[in-house]
């Protein structure tokens, strides 16, 4: 059981590309931290660092109290889940678990006691004299689990380990990763590009892009109130509807109680509601473009009636002027009707112009 | 997982294995079943009458003292030269598949070599091991060693041995180096974390997942030691001093084109071909088992 502290740490690539910009956080005793971020941010390095499989050019890595960046990965005292697995091919389910213990010179019935517990937990306990090719995907999968947790070590490191998965599988994993990491509580560092996992499995999340960290803390609260235009595009799904407003505008809708210059109005497509009442929020003139019904809900996806101009688009974001709402139910307007969506004023995000800071409420 | 390409008719994969197929013909099954019928003629030593003797060369062969001296000969040397080239081209492999600055001019000169004609590969190793001129033959001498493979058998053996090996390793550290990096850096990381320390990850990691490459390069190895050093031995060593450097294959030379006796020469080679054949079922027998694929 362990802690881990990143202080202001950095990578450089010897062409001089900075991967890494310098990043500080802290992963309590048994808490589980994931870094979710888009693919080339940076997240993956920053796992493989603490790992010890890259090197540290800035800053240092602490683990259970003690500096970690000169030693080996095997000194460390941690395991990691790779994405591929990483399973020995010639080696039995068995002889898997058991090679990181014998590397360590632990007696042969020790050995044979964790790997019998852990393949016990993980339900492996047919498959221990299996080959890695006999094995269905979510099996190896647990088996790259049952590797780190025979080990007992300070710290788990995941390196996206259910996205091989097909969907179902993944989901059902998810929630077999959290349950277990509950029951273990050893710390964890989980990295991933699916926001859902993110949410789903986070104490802390590390929202990260561009080899910086955009923010961290509990996931609700990021979802709640996100500090940057990225986050809240990133975090939720459909994405948070952004749109650039004028002052006047934002003071017309809204009230008049926030007096801003022109900024980024952040919306979730939940919190919309069709209706032709007036309220005290927001209200957008859209024309119904798509619908897409999902069953237990459906997005309508709109373009406003007033022009809007473009703002500059971050991955995931929805297309300048373009609206989604998220309604309950399947009964939605038809494609080219006209409705009007408005949303409270209390569930209003802003952010400055260049989507970099959160400026209310 | 099989993708394989589905022919509806007989003709057109009938045509696609002809070339290969006529290949194997003309220039091996024709030779080979010449070889055999040859082992059972005798030709006088003008060439002007042929008698079938049924196994006579055979027996005549069986009961020549040079002749086991020969496959004790060709034991010796096949064992020194798979052993090295395949040792050495290992350990270069290894060393060349890591990250190090100019690794790409390493691995260009290394595989050189294998662009060298053995007989070419023989004179330059000559020059260099001449007792009277060579540099590393003078070297060896002023160190206090009296070496001189025109004289000394062991000497001589040395010599052919490091020609063939130094001609083989560009082969075999080309097929090792793919095999490496065919092997998943995640699997070798994983192994790390593990706590295995390096030479510990090579043999329990590498070397399992190398042994399909491994059990190639042997079998190719074996049929290239027993063969085609031929000119290796021919240019350096002509198999002496005193038969100390006659392999099989050398003497099935020897004793057919320089000693004209063609029927004996014939016998020799149709045993050597069922030595080679037999190591090789052998080692697909008991060799493969051992093999991860």
């Amino acid at each position: 059981m362990a802690s881990v502290t990143l202080r202001n740490v950095q990578k450089t690539y010897p062409g001089g590309f900075l991967a890494i910009k310098g990043i500080d956080f802290a992963v309590g005793d048994g808490q589980f931290c994931v870094l979710v971020g888009p693919s080339g941010c940076g997240k993956s390095t920053l796992l493989r660092m603490v790992a010890g499989l890259e090197t540290i050019t800035d800053g240092e890595i602490d683990i259970g109290g003690r500096i970690v960046n000169q030693i080996e990965p095997a000194e460390r005292d941690i395991a990691m889940v790779f994405q591929n697995y990483a399973l020995y091919p010639h080696m039995t389910v068995y002889d898997n678990m058991a090679y990181g213990l014998r590397n360590r010179r632990m007696a042969e019935p020790e050995i044979k006691t964790r790997v019998e517990e852990a393949a016990r937990i993980l339900e492996l306990g047919a498959m221990l004299t299996r080959k890695p090719g006999q094995l269905s995907g979510g099996q190896r999968q647990r088996v790259a689990m049952g590797r780190a947790i025979v080990r007992q070590p300070k710290v788990f490191l995941f390196d996206e380990p259910l996205s091989n998965l097909d969907a179902k599988l993944r989901i059902a994993m998810r929630v077999e990763i959290r349950k277990l990491q509950r029951r273990l509580k050893t710390t964890s560092i989980y990295v991933t590009h699916d926001q859902l996992e993110a949410m789903t499995l986070a104490d802390i999340l590390v929202v990260m892009n561009g080899g910086q960290v955009e923010q961290i803390g509990n996931p609700l609260d990021i979802y709640q109130k996100p500090a940057t235009t990225f986050v809240a595009s990133f975090i939720g799904a459909p994405p948070m509807n952004l749109l650039p407003i004028k002052p006047d505008e934002f003071k017309s809708q809204s009230g008049g109680d926030l007096a801003v210059e022109a900024g980024i109005l952040g919306v979730r497509p939940e919190d919309l509601v069709v209706s032709s009442e007036a309220t005290s929020g927001i209200a957008f003139d859209l024309t119904v473009e798509a619908i897409e019904r999902v069953g237990a809900e459906t997005y309508i996806y709109g373009t406003r009636q007033r022009g809007a101009q473009s703002i500059a688009a971050n991955p995931g974001e929805t297309p300048p002027g373009e609206v989604i709402v998220r309604i309950p139910g399947a009964v939605a307007p038809d494609i080219g009707e006209k409705i009007r969506a408005v949303a409270p004023r209390e569930k209003l995000h802003l952010f400055s112009a260049d989507g970099r800071q959160r400026i209310g409420p | 997982m099989e993708n394989r390409a589905i022919f509806s008719g007989k003709l057109l994969p009938c045509l696609l294995i002809l070339p290969q197929l006529a290949i194997s013909l003309i220039f091996f099954y024709w030779p080979a079943a010449q070889a055999l019928w040859q082992s059972f003629l005798v030709q006088d030593a003008f060439g002007l009458s042929t008698e079938f003797v049924w196994f006579e060369n055979y027996v005549n062969l069986l009961q020549t003292p040079e002749y086991y001296h020969a496959i004790g000969v060709t034991l010796v040397f096949s064992a020194l030269v798979a052993f090295f080239s395949l040792g050495l081209g290992l350990l270069l492999a290894a060393m060349a598949n890591r990250n190090i600055r100019g690794i790409q001019i390493y691995r260009t000169f290394l595989i050189v070599p294998y662009a060298v004609a053995p007989a070419v590969a023989s004179v330059l190793f000559i020059f260099m091991l001449q007792p009277g001129l060579g540099m590393i033959a003078r070297a060896l001498q002023r160190a206090g060693i009296d070496w001189n493979p025109v004289l000394n058998g062991t000497h001589a053996m040395i010599l052919v041995v490091i020609v063939a090996v130094w001609n083989q390793i560009s082969y075999n550290f080309l097929f090792f180096l793919a095999g490496l990096q065919a092997i998943p850096k995640s699997v070798i990381e994983a192994a790390a974390i593990d706590g295995a320390r390096p030479m510990r990850r090579f043999w329990t990691i590498i070397f399992p997942l190398l042994s399909p490459t491994t059990f190639f390069l042997i079998i190719v190895n074996i049929t290239y030691v027993f063969f085609n050093t031929l000119g290796i031995i021919d240019t350096a060593t002509g198999g002496g001093p005193s038969g100390a450097t006659q392999t099989l294959v050398y003497k099935v030379f020897q004793d057919g084109k320089v000693g004209t006796d063609l029927g004996g020469s014939a016998a020799q080679s149709v045993i050597l071909m069922v030595i080679v054949v037999a190591l090789t079922a052998f080692q697909f027998r008991y060799v493969e088992k051992k093999v991860h694929y």
